[in-house]
C-alpha cells in the first residue's frame, strides 16, 4: 500500500494533533479522575487522597438523585420525541410534497439556533402565569378554549423536565428529518417496487423493508441525541435558572465546583458524565469499526 | 531521503514546538494580555459584577471620581455580568487559580470574604490603609469585625443595603382593611385575608429569592440573637425553634405566586408596585428599582422591617479587596483609597441606591426611603445576611441553597431540618 517513507510522513503530519490531543484531551481527563479522587474543597488545591469517597457520596446524595431521574425522564423524552418527529416529518417530505425545499429548511431552521435562545422563547412560551399576566401557550389554549391543557410546565416539580425536553424536541426534531430523509432518499425505489408487486401494504413496506434499512440512521440519531442529552446545560438554565426540581449533573458540577468551592466533587461528577457518555459511544464506534472492516 | 521529505520534517517540526510553546506559554501570557502598551504607565484591574441598571452606573461614577485624582493610572473595568455575582464568582475563581488575580475585585463583606478569600490566601489585609486614611474613626463599629480576622482588616466597604425589607402596595392593604404587620402572626393574618379577597397575598421570584425569604423568616421567627447563633455554633439547628421558623417559612411559601419559578426578582417586585400582589420580601435594591420604573415612595410603594424584625437590621455590603500578587498594587491601593473615600462613597451610593458604608456622608443626597434606612442602620440591632455572603462561607451557603431547592420541590421538612444540620457539620462551625 503505502512506501515505508510515505509512512513516515503522514505520521509525522498528524503528530501535532496527536500531541495536542493527548494534552488537551487525554491529559485533563486525567487530571479531572485525580481530582475526583482528592479532598479538594475550597480556593487552594487540595491533593490529599479520598478513594472513591467522592462518588460514594454523590450516590447517598438526594440532590444527585434528582439529577438522575431528571436525566433519564429528559433523555428518554428527548430521544424518542425526536426520532419519532423526525421520521414522520421525513416521511411526509418524502411523499414529493409540492414546496419540499421550503418546509426542509423550515424543519431545519431551529437547529441554527443556540439552545439558550430557544430556552428563553420556550420560557415565554410556557410562562405558567394566571389570571391577567397569561401569556404564550396557555393564553392559546384559553382562547381554543382548551382549558384542561393549561398547566405550569417546566415549573412542576415530577414532570417539568419533560416540558423542557419539549423545547429541546423542538430544536433538534429538523436535525433528526434530515438524517431520515437523507436514508429514505438513498433506498433504491425498485425494493419498494418489488414490495409492492408482491403485495405488501403501505404499512407493511415500512415496517420490513425501510425501517431495518433505516437502523443505522436510527443508530446515529440515537448516539448524537443520546449524548446532548446527557450533557444539557445550557437550555434548562436558560428555561428555568436554577431551580432545583430541573437539576442535572452538569448544572449541579457547575454550581457545587464554582459557587460551592467543592472542586472533588465537581470533578467526581464530571467523571461519571463522562463515563456514561461513553457507555452510549463506545458501543457505537465498536459497532461502526466492526461494519467498516466488512466493507 | 528526499529533499521533499526533510522539508516537510522540519514544517511538522515547527508547527509541534507552535503548539507545544501555546500551550506552555498561556499561563505566563494571561497577565501581559491584561497589561496592554502601558510602557511605564500604571493601570488597575478591578473586577466586579456590576454590569446593569443601578450598579454599573454607581461603578461609573465613583470610576469618573478616581480619574479626576489619578489621572496617570488607566481603569480597567473587568465586570463579568450575572445575578447576584454567581457567574462573575466562577470567572474569578478560575484566575485566582490560575494565578492571574485582578488587582481589586468586588466581594460581599463577611463570611463570603474570610470563609473563601481569607482562607484561600487570595487577599491582603489592609490595616495601613485604615490607620493612614483614617477609616478606623468614620466605618461603623459593628462592620469591622466581620472584615476582619485575628485582627487583621481585609476589605473596604462601599456601601450598605438591607436584606429585611417588606415591600408593600399600600393601596391593596387600605382596600382591605389591613395595617402594616409586625409580627409573623399578623402577617399570616393579613395574607389569609388578602387570599380570601382573590389577591395573590406574596410575590415571590426564582430560587436565590427563596433563601432570602427563608432567612428573613429565620431572623423574624428566631431573633436576632438566636439567628445570629445559627451562624457563630450557638443555636442548634436541629431545635424546635427553628423548626417552627422552618415551617412558618413552608406556610409563607402558600401565600405566593404559582409562577415564583420563572419569575427573577424585579418581576415579582414589580408584581407589587403593579397592584399585582399585596407583599415582596426583597433587599433595599429593589427601591432602585421602583425608581427606575417611576413609581413614587409612599404612593405606589411602601416598606417596613419583614414582620418579626422590627429593630433589627438584615445588611449587607459590597467591598473592595487587595489582591495576593497583585500586578500593580499601587495603583490598587489607590483605587481602595477611592472606594473607602467621602467623595467615593458620596458618587457612588445615590446612583446604586444604597447608604454609605461610612457614617459621615451628607444625607441630603440621599431619597426618602434610604434616608430612613441611613436613620435604622444608625439605631438598630445589625445582623449579616446569608444569601448575600455575610454569615456563611461559600460552600456552606450552597449546601443551604441545596437543601432548601430540595426542599422547595418535595416538601418534606424533616429532611429539609436534617440537611440544614448536617450543612453546618460539613461547612460551618458546627461539630
Amino acid at each position: 500500500m503505502f512506501k515505508n517513507k510515505d509512512r513516515y510522513l503522514s505520521f509525522l503530519l498528524v503528530l501535532p494533533s496527536i500531541l495536542a490531543v493527548m494534552i488537551f484531551i487525554y491529559g485533563f481527563i486525567g487530571w479531572s479522575i485525580r481530582v475526583s479522587l482528592s479532598q479538594w474543597k475550597g480556593l487552594n488545591p487540595n491533593f490529599a487522597w479520598a478513594g472513591l469517597n467522592n462518588y460514594i457520596e454523590l450516590f447517598s446524595d438526594p440532590r444527585f438523585m434528582v439529577d438522575i431521574r431528571n436525566t433519564v425522564i429528559f433523555t428518554v423524552v428527548f430521544v424518542v420525541g425526536c426520532i419519532v418527529v423526525g421520521f414522520f416529518l421525513a416521511v411526509m417530505l418524502d411523499q414529493g410534497l409540492k414546496g419540499e425545499a421550503f418546509f426542509r429548511t423550515l424543519f431545519l431552521f431551529p437547529m441554527a439556533i443556540s439552545f439558550i435562545v430557544t430556552g428563553v422563547v420556550w420560557r415565554w412560551l410556557m410562562n405558567p402565569a394566571t389570571g391577567s399576566r397569561m401569556s404564550g401557550l396557555n393564553l392559546l389554549f384559553s382562547y381554543l378554549h382548551l382549558d384542561f391543557l393549561i398547566n405550569n410546565w417546566h415549573t412542576t416539580p415530577t414532570w417539568g423536565i419533560a416540558a423542557v425536553a419539549l423545547a429541546a424536541i423542538w430544536q433538534m426534531s429538523g436535525y433528526t428529518m434530515a438524517l431520515y430523509l437523507a436514508g429514505l432518499r438513498s433506498i433504491p425505489l425498485e425494493l419498494r417496487e418489488a414490495a409492492q408487486i408482491d403485495g405488501a401494504s403501505e404499512w407493511q413496506i415500512y415496517r420490513h423493508v425501510i425501517l431495518p434499512i433505516l437502523t443505522p440512521v436510527t443508530l446515529s440519531a440515537l448516539i448524537i441525541l443520546g449524548h446532548i442529552s446527557l450533557k444539557v446545560f445550557d437550555l434548562i438554565i436558560a428555561m428555568a435558572g436554577k431551580q432545583l426540581a430541573l437539576d442535572v449533573p452538569a448544572i449541579y458540577m457547575w454550581q457545587t465546583t464554582f459557587d460551592g468551592l467543592f472542586y472533588a466533587r465537581g470533578a467526581a461528577i464530571a467523571t461519571l458524565l463522562l463515563i456514561s457518555v461513553a457507555v452510549l459511544i463506545i458501543p457505537y464506534m465498536w459497532f461502526t469499526l466492526r461494519s467498516e472492516k466488512q466493507l | 531521503m528526499s529533499k521533499k521529505f526533510w522539508y516537510s520534517l522540519i514544517a511538522v517540526l515547527m508547527l509541534t514546538a507552535l503548539v507545544l510553546s501555546a500551550c506552555g506559554g498561556a499561563a505566563t501570557q494571561a497577565p501581559a494580555q491584561t497589561q496592554p502598551p502601558a510602557q511605564g504607565g500604571k493601570e488597575v484591574e478591578v473586577f466586579s459584577w456590576w454590569t446593569g441598571g443601578g450598579e454599573a452606573a454607581g461603578l461609573e461614577a465613583m470610576i469618573k471620581v478616581f480619574n479626576a485624582k489619578y489621572p496617570d493610572i488607566k481603569f480597567i473595568n473587568a465586570a463579568v455580568a450575572g445575578g447576584a455575582g454567581t457567574n462573575a464568582r466562577a470567572v474569578l475563581a478560575t484566575r485566582l487559580q490560575s494565578g492571574d488575580p485582578p488587582d481589586s475585585w468586588q466581594g460581599h463583606a463577611g463570611q463570603e470574604l474570610i470563609g473563601t478569600y481569607v482562607a484561600g490566601n487570595q487577599i491582603q489585609p489592609l490595616n495601613d490603609l485604615y490607620e493612614s486614611e483614617g477609616w478606623l474613626k468614620v466605618m461603623p463599629q459593628t462592620l469591622i469585625p466581620l472584615i476582619s480576622q485575628d485582627g487583621k482588616i481585609y476589605s473596604v466597604p462601599v456601601n450598605i443595603h438591607r436584606a429585611n425589607v417588606l415591600w408593600y402596595n399600600p393601596k391593596i392593604l387600605e382596600d382591605n382593611k389591613i395595617a402594616v404587620p409586625t409580627t409573623i402572626d399578623e402577617w399570616f393574618a393579613a395574607m389569609d385575608k388578602l387570599k380570601a379577597a382573590g389577591v395573590t397575598p406574596l410575590a415571590l421570584g426564582e430560587q436565590w429569592t427563596k433563601m432570602h425569604l427563608l432567612e428573613t423568616i429565620l431572623l423574624g421567627t428566631l431573633g436576632a440573637e438566636k439567628y445570629n447563633g445559627l451562624w457563630n455554633g450557638t443555636t442548634d439547628w436541629g431545635s424546635a425553634e427553628v423548626k417552627t421558623a422552618l415551617e412558618n417559612f413552608q406556610k409563607a411559601m402558600t401565600y405566593a405566586n404559582t409562577d415564583s419559578a420563572s419569575l427573577s426578582w424585579q418581576d415579582a417586585a414589580q408584581l407589587v408596585v403593579n397592584g399585582d400582589a399585596a407583599f415582596n420580601v426583597m433587599g433595599d435594591w429593589a427601591e432602585g428599582y421602583f425608581r427606575e420604573l417611576g413609581k413614587k415612595p409612599k404612593v405606589d410603594y411602601g416598606w417596613a422591617p419583614v414582620p418579626g424584625s422590627v429593630g433589627v437590621f438584615q445588611f449587607l455590603s459590597d467591598s473592595f479587596v487587595l489582591a495576593v500578587g497583585a500586578p500593580d498594587p499601587e495603583a490598587a491601593v489607590a483605587w481602595l483609597k477611592v472606594a473607602g473615600s467621602k467623595e467615593g462613597q458620596e458618587a457612588f451610593n445615590p446612583v446604586k441606591g444604597s447608604i454609605c458604608a461610612r457614617t459621615d456622608c451628607d444625607k441630603a443626597l440621599f431619597g426618602e426611603y434610604l434616608q430612613s434606612a441611613m436613620d435604622d442602620w444608625a439605631s438598630n440591632v445589625v445582623v449579616g445576611s446569608l444569601t448575600h455572603g455575610v454569615v456563611a462561607n461559600d460552600s456552606w451557603k450552597s449546601e443551604i441553597d441545596t437543601a432548601l431547592g430540595l426542599f422547595v420541590s418535595n416538601g418534606d421538612l424533616a429532611a429539609f431540618q436534617s440537611a440544614l444540620v448536617n450543612a453546618c457539620k460539613s461547612s460551618g462551625p458546627c461539630k
